[in-house]
């Protein structure tokens, strides 16, 4: 624990992802302005003690877009990299606990799957089920489940090599429990460290979805909405894009910065080092 | 005449590999009972760990396992993998070469030595931790429930395989098997830890199976040797018989080829001419042959088994006419 307070790059990214799971919460029970209130004469505002951040083309309150912005980006965060992680990992293990044609088939799938660009996968799923938040986050998740599933098969393909799982089958466990005993407890950081950049990765995809008009629909406040809109008045107002830019490059960088130091801590040959 | 604790006969394996099939185990038989002891010895190559793979049934994938393989009477060979994880850490268990990398880096000692019997015994956290607390002490792990509660890292190489040791021992298994256990130690821990294994084997009344390289260790150590050449058993009898009235060439070369002290300056250490041949290139008669001294027409025919004196038994077909010292 005191070792987690020390470490630098964690106890940062601890802050910055706080501040954006604080900033979701918060925009849930109270936001300055309500996030739909239009208020067109006030536009274009420039930060005063009424808009901390000034308004937008419309004179919405850009300090309560970026907090109920927060909202949209953990929503897709989570549920992407959820899918990634329980369908990705759980293959990746099989994969690596069955080899031969599991194997085979599990991977053969995820090169199928990544031959398509998750920005494809949403176009398509568009195309049939219509734009919207949801369609965006499934389609930014199938994009995560093969990421997921190579890299659980190669860092669990290097764990059943050792000496440790041998021992373990000495022992008489089978392959069930030699995964969720020895190989998972052992990829785990691994594959922490990849869920926070592929949060990260998720949470910038949905702004380039939304950006592209495939994702969130307005009147949904969205960080990657806020930048596309901003991008149309650059010359009038470029600080509209600096905003939500600078909300996204934060919450990426606090969750990768979060990862590394989960993992340094997380290992308990890494803590031995320090 | 009653069952065997362990009885192997015409036991043959033949693993994949780049260059084709190759047969690691070529039918090999012998028998081992409760209270034996039995030492392994034999280059590198000659088929010692993947006995000991065969008898754990943790063969790698794609080996053809073939004759027969029974405990109490049991055949082994045909069970299913369930049967087999019933087994192992039960009633067989096992002593790994390298105490640095046979421990799971993540898990505690404590917790590591009380698998086996939470996961065979049924025994719950709290009885299990007292259970793995005794069998550190009885492995003599200084500490030992001070040491429950460590990982791995924070023990020397002799600590770990103590808690190697306890974990094999944890069941109570009716046959342990050694593979190399003090190769990766010092010298001077070697003794100690093989002493230790002889105690708790001799307390237990187990059957133990010591596979080395080294004669020494074979010699102080075990009752019963047997010598494998090729994948095969070339020679096998009681220790000192074996040791000192060897009747291989291929054993007499072995014993020939140990560094002594106390020998002459500018002496020349004996060698065995040639090298141990590859699997795949193994020659259909005796597989000594291309190296032996003794070589003549009748080495082109396989070798059988054939009894020296009691007990004592050597795949040679001219071990009478080569004599007791050739």
């Amino acid at each position: 624990m005191r070792a987690a307070l020390t470490h630098r790059s964690f106890m940062l990214g601890a802050v910055l992802a706080l501040a954006l799971l604080l900033a979701a919460g918060l925009s849930l029970v109270w936001t300055p302005y309500p996030p739909h209130a239009i208020d067109v004469p006030n536009r274009f505002q420039p930060p005063s003690a009424a808009h901390w951040l000034g308004t937008d083309s419309l004179g919405r309150d850009i300090a309560t877009l970026l907090l109920v912005g927060a909202q949209n980006s953990i929503l897709v965060g989570v549920v992407a990299v959820g899918m990634g992680l329980v369908l990705g990992v759980g293959l990746g293990l099989l994969a690596s606990a069955r080899r031969g044609w599991a194997e085979e088939f599990v991977m053969r799938l995820s090169d199928f799957t990544f031959a398509f660009p998750a920005l494809l996968t949403a176009i398509m799923l568009t195309a049939v089920y219509g734009p919207g938040l949801f369609t965006s986050i499934i389609a930014i998740g199938i994009f995560n489940i093969p990421v997921f599933a190579r890299l659980t098969r190669a860092a669990a393909n290097a764990v059943w090599a050792r000496d440790f799982i041998l021992a373990a089958r000495a022992c008489g466990k089978g392959a069930v429990r030699i995964t969720l005993e020895h190989v998972l407890p052992n990829i785990a950081s691994v594959i922490i460290v990849q869920a926070t950049i592929q949060f990260a990765t998720a949470i910038l995809a949905e702004a380039a979805l939304s950006y592209l008009g495939l994702g969130t629909q307005p009147p949904q406040p969205s960080w990657g909405r806020m930048l596309n809109e901003a991008q149309t008045q650059m010359f009038q107002a470029p600080q509209l894009a600096l905003y939500p830019g600078v909300a996204i490059a934060l919450s990426v960088l606090g969750l990768n910065l979060l990862g590394d130091g989960l993992r340094d801590l997380l290992d308990p040959r890494l803590a031995r080092q320090r | 005449m009653s069952t065997s604790l362990l009885e192997v006969r015409d036991l043959r394996v033949t693993l994949n590999t780049s260059r084709g099939p190759a047969d690691a185990l070529r039918g090999l038989s012998f028998a081992l009972d409760r209270g034996e002891t039995l030492g392994v010895v034999g280059e590198s190559g000659c088929g010692k760990s993947m006995l000991a793979l065969t008898l754990m049934g943790l063969l790698p994938e794609g080996a053809r396992v073939s004759g027969s393989l029974r405990f109490e009477g049991r055949e082994l060979l045909a069970q299913d993998e369930a049967a087999w994880c019933r087994l192992r850490g039960d009633r067989i268990a096992m002593v790994f070469q390298e105490p640095m990398t046979a421990l799971n880096p993540l898990h505690t000692i404590g917790r590591q030595v009380a698998e086996p019997l939470r996961l065979h015994r049924g025994l719950d956290a709290v009885a299990a931790r007292a259970e793995a607390l005794r069998l550190l002490e009885q492995v003599r792990l200084p500490q030992a429930a001070r040491r429950l509660d460590a990982h791995p890292h924070q023990l020397s190489g002799g600590q770990r395989q103590r808690v190697v040791i306890a974990m094999a021992l944890a069941c109570q298994p009716d046959l342990l098997i050694a593979d190399e256990p003090t190769t990766a130690l010092d010298v001077t821990l070697q003794r100690e830890i093989l002493q230790l294994i002889a105690d708790l084997v001799a307390d237990r009344h187990m059957a133990l199976m010591l596979i080395s390289h080294d004669l020494a260790v074979i010699a102080r150590n075990v009752r019963r040797v047997m010598v494998m050449y090729g994948g095969l058993g070339v020679e096998q009898g009681p220790a000192g018989e074996v040791l000192h009235r060897p009747m291989h060439p291929y054993t007499r070369g072995l014993l020939a080829a140990r560094p002594r002290l106390g020998a002459a300056r500018g002496e020349r250490l004996q060698t065995i001419p040639g090298r141990v041949p590859e699997l795949v290139d193994l020659p259909t008669g005796c597989p000594f042959a291309d190296r032996c001294a003794h070589r003549e027409a009748v080495c082109e025919a396989p070798p059988s088994m054939r009894p020296v004196a009691e007990g004592h038994e050597v795949a040679c077909l001219r071990w009478e006419t080569l004599g007791p010292k050739g």
